[in-house]
């Protein structure tokens, strides 16, 4: 059974291959079945290959496919590599991806692209898939890029306003930036190792490199840059609220749940080149930690309903980074499920309430639906609780591993652990800030609308639900890979410690209470201050990232465009052409049509190389 | 017997040539054009005889029977041509027929 794990990419391939060539002309309903039924029976037999997997006890397994490209002393072959770590990123892709796919046959129903939108989405887990299963760099390097590609496409899906199509290029370009840092590390690992294949490169680089050398550094910092890029952390977030132009159960699906975390993912895959390059590793934490708090403090702010939980992804994958950084490897893929779980729970909840407020985001105008959204009232209820890591419910279990890794480190750990808490705090009160405020309080408009969905929408709700809960009580099988370096399980902390991640997220809530839904205290008394209304306009842009950005770089780019608009480098070719035509012309009188000029010049050449030839 | 050096037959047909292409290059009426070509065919084929003839080899002379050959079939299909020629712009003068210039 296990030799079948081909089928996992290839059954999403097929039913894009499938939606693709029809171009829109499957009924409906066809549609529905290929696009979601694909993942569905992907994720079967990803279940069953898990359980045989785990049942054989094998660390790990690879299945030969083919032979991809080998020239000279590099060969690219496309193995399928599975164990715990691509095991667990498997069954999330393929599992959560189809309780997308399942909601989105009833979220896009009225959208004339039905069938374009499930073919991208396809190619997208199919990618995704191969980004995870790959045994060697250059097919995950494939996979990265196709999700990107995916990505780039599906947020510019509703590609008629301008708007969608300049964020689509912004993902792009800017996740751009870390995939070229992303592919120089490749190169460089070729050339140093002569190996891109994961495991055999993780050997070598251990043998033959010395800890914190020069190679494993540059190495490790080049991934890294493609892992930033990818998973919207400093200094180049700045795609990912934008990218919320899509629609909904695309943000659930890439910028939530899987492909965001690719980043999470090649970190904790070649987690070896990083051991050896500490000052890299503690580089990881500190980007988490300061993208966490400054997405959290941008969340306070935000008024749409994507944007924050936009700003709220990218600040939990900041939690994923600073476990990373802290060696807390297994904490860290463990934060990535629960995330993926609860995270795709509030984005495809948003999107019922968007739905059903016919496309409002601003949650101002929102209010007092927890009557008339109830099932998105519970959903958002139970996704916020696990956010904030409620005690007991599945994000209480991977934040409290990854702080109480970052606290195990050397010297700067209790720096680490409490940016970590102040972090916690700031996510509790924005996401009960938005529950609070959608759902409580008074009525800001759209009161007659009922919730929409059938039971394609609200399945998958209640399965992310019950996810979010109880996803904290799995245990994945990640020991093995993880087991050197790791700083082990069980932790032991005083109470205190304890009790301060319990209370904190508690405080956050409370606050949020008072603010947001007894209104005990008012924002307006805050917001009165002119130092308050210029912070908040700072930390609604984003911490002027954008504009920073835009002054840096395009800017001068479209500067030089502008300038160079007759094009330089075309000058040298332009004049290529017009010599070409000048000795055309001058071709052209020759042809004068009389016959004895032709006789003569024929002639008079005769003449010439004989006595050409006579002479030399 | 005494034979004529080959020198003298060369230089008979390198005469005979240059007259023929002069021919070509300066007649305006194509049937004298089509005569000077005849005369440049017959130079070639006289080339052909004498250096048969030094060399004692029959090559030369077969290729004289193929130029004679060629030049009847040439002369075949240019009468044709030119008679079509006149027909068709009642002139047998080339400068005028100076159509398909560049």
């Amino acid at each position: 059974m296990l030799d079948y794990i081909w089928l996992l990419p290839t059954l999403p391939l097929l039913g894009f291959l499938i939606l693709i060539l029809t171009a829109g002309n499957l009924p409906k309903r066809a549609v529905a079945i290929i696009g979601a039924g694909s993942i569905g029976l992907s994720f079967l037999v990803a279940l069953i290959i898990a359980l045989r997997f785990l049942g054989s006890g094998e660390e790990y397994f690879v299945k030969e496919a083919w032979v991809w490209m080998a020239v000279g002393g590099f060969d690219a072959s496309f193995n399928f590599y599975l164990d715990g770590l691509s095991l667990t990123m498997m069954l999330i892709i393929t599992g959560i991806g189809f309780l997308i796919h399942l909601y989105a046959t009833g979220y896009m129903a009225d959208d004339p692209d039905y069938s374009r939108f499930f073919s991208y989405m396809n190619l997208f887990v199919a990618a995704m898939l191969m980004l995870v299963l790959g045994d060697n760099l250059v097919v995950l390097y494939l996979g990265w890029e196709g999700v990107g590609l995916c990505s780039y496409l599906l947020i510019g899906f509703w590609y008629t306003n301008p708007e969608n199509g300049y964020a689509a290029r912004k993902a792009f370009v800017v996740t751009r930036v870390g995939d070229t840092s992303m592919a120089i590390g490749l190169f460089l690992l070729f050339a140093s190792l002569g190996t891109l294949n994961i495991q055999d490169m993780l050997h070598a680089a251990e043998t033959q490199w010395a800890v914190g050398s020069g190679l494993a550094v540059a190495v490790s910092l080049l991934l890294l840059g493609g892992a930033v890029g990818k998973s919207a952390q400093l200094p180049l977030q700045t795609w990912l609220p934008d990218a919320m132009a899509g629609p909904t159960p695309i943000s659930a699906l890439i910028h939530a749940a899987t492909m965001v975390t690719a980043g999470v993912y090649l970190i904790a895959r070649t987690h070896t080149l990083f051991e050896m390059a500490p000052s890299v590793q503690i580089l990881v934490a500190w980007i988490g930690l300061i993208t966490l708090l400054m997405a959290g403090f941008t969340a306070l702010t935000q008024t749409d309903i994507k944007r924050i939980l936009a700003y709220s992804t990218v600040s939990q994958i900041g939690y994923m980074f600073l476990g990373l950084g802290a060696g807390a490897w297994s904490a860290a893929i463990f934060h990535l499920m629960t995330h993926a779980f609860f995270k795709a729970l509030l984005f495809l909840a948003a999107g019922t309430v968007i739905l059903s407020l016919h496309h409002e985001q601003n949650i101002f105008n929102m209010g007092g639906k927890r009557k008339q959204l109830p099932f998105s009232f519970y959903s958002f209820l139970f996704g916020s609780l696990a956010l904030t890591a409620f005690p007991y419910t599945s994000g209480y279990f991977s934040k409290d591993e990854i702080l109480l890794g970052a606290l195990e480190v050397d010297g700067v750990g209790l720096w680490l652990w409490l940016g970590g808490v102040i972090g916690a705090f700031l996510t509790s009160i924005y996401t009960f800030r938005l529950f609070f405020v959608v759902f409580f309080g008074e009525s800001g408009g759209h009161d007659k609308e009922k919730e929409v969905g059938g039971w394609n929408m609200s399945g998958p709700l209640v399965v992310l639900m019950v996810g979010s809960l109880f996803a904290g009580y799995m245990n994945l099988p990640l020991d093995i890979i993880f087991s050197q370096g790791e700083s082990h399980e069980e932790h032991h902390v005083s109470p205190l410690i304890h009790g301060i991640m319990i209370v904190v997220p508690l405080l956050g809530i409370g606050i949020a209470y008072l603010f947001y839904g007894t209104r005990t205290f008012s924002i307006a008394r805050i917001m009165a201050s002119p130092f308050a209304q210029s912070l908040h306009k700072f930390w609604f842009n984003g911490w002027g990232m954008d504009t920073l950005y835009n002054r840096l770089f395009v800017n001068p780019f479209l500067w030089l465009a502008r300038i160079n608009k007759n094009d330089i480098v075309d000058k040298f070719y332009c004049f290529l052409i017009e010599l070409s035509s000048i000795a055309n012309r001058m071709m052209v009188k020759t042809q004068t049509g009389y016959l004895r000029w032709y006789t003569l010049t024929v002639a008079a050449g005769l003449v010439f190389v004989i006595t050409l030839g006579a002479l030399l | 017997m005494e034979s004529i050096p080959i020198e003298h037959g060369l230089i008979l047909a390198s005469i005979l040539f240059t007259l023929g292409l002069i021919g070509v290059l300066t007649r305006r009426n194509i049937v004298f054009v089509l005569m000077s070509l005849e005369i440049m065919l017959n130079a070639s084929g006289l080339a052909f005889i004498v250096a048969s003839a030094r060399w004692e080899h029959a090559e030369g002379q077969v290729m004289f029977l193929m130029i004679l050959t060629l030049a009847a079939a040439e002369v075949a299909v240019g009468l044709g041509l030119i008679i079509q020629m006149y027909r068709r712009f009642q002139t047998v003068d080339i400068n005028v027929l100076s159509e398909m210039k560049g």
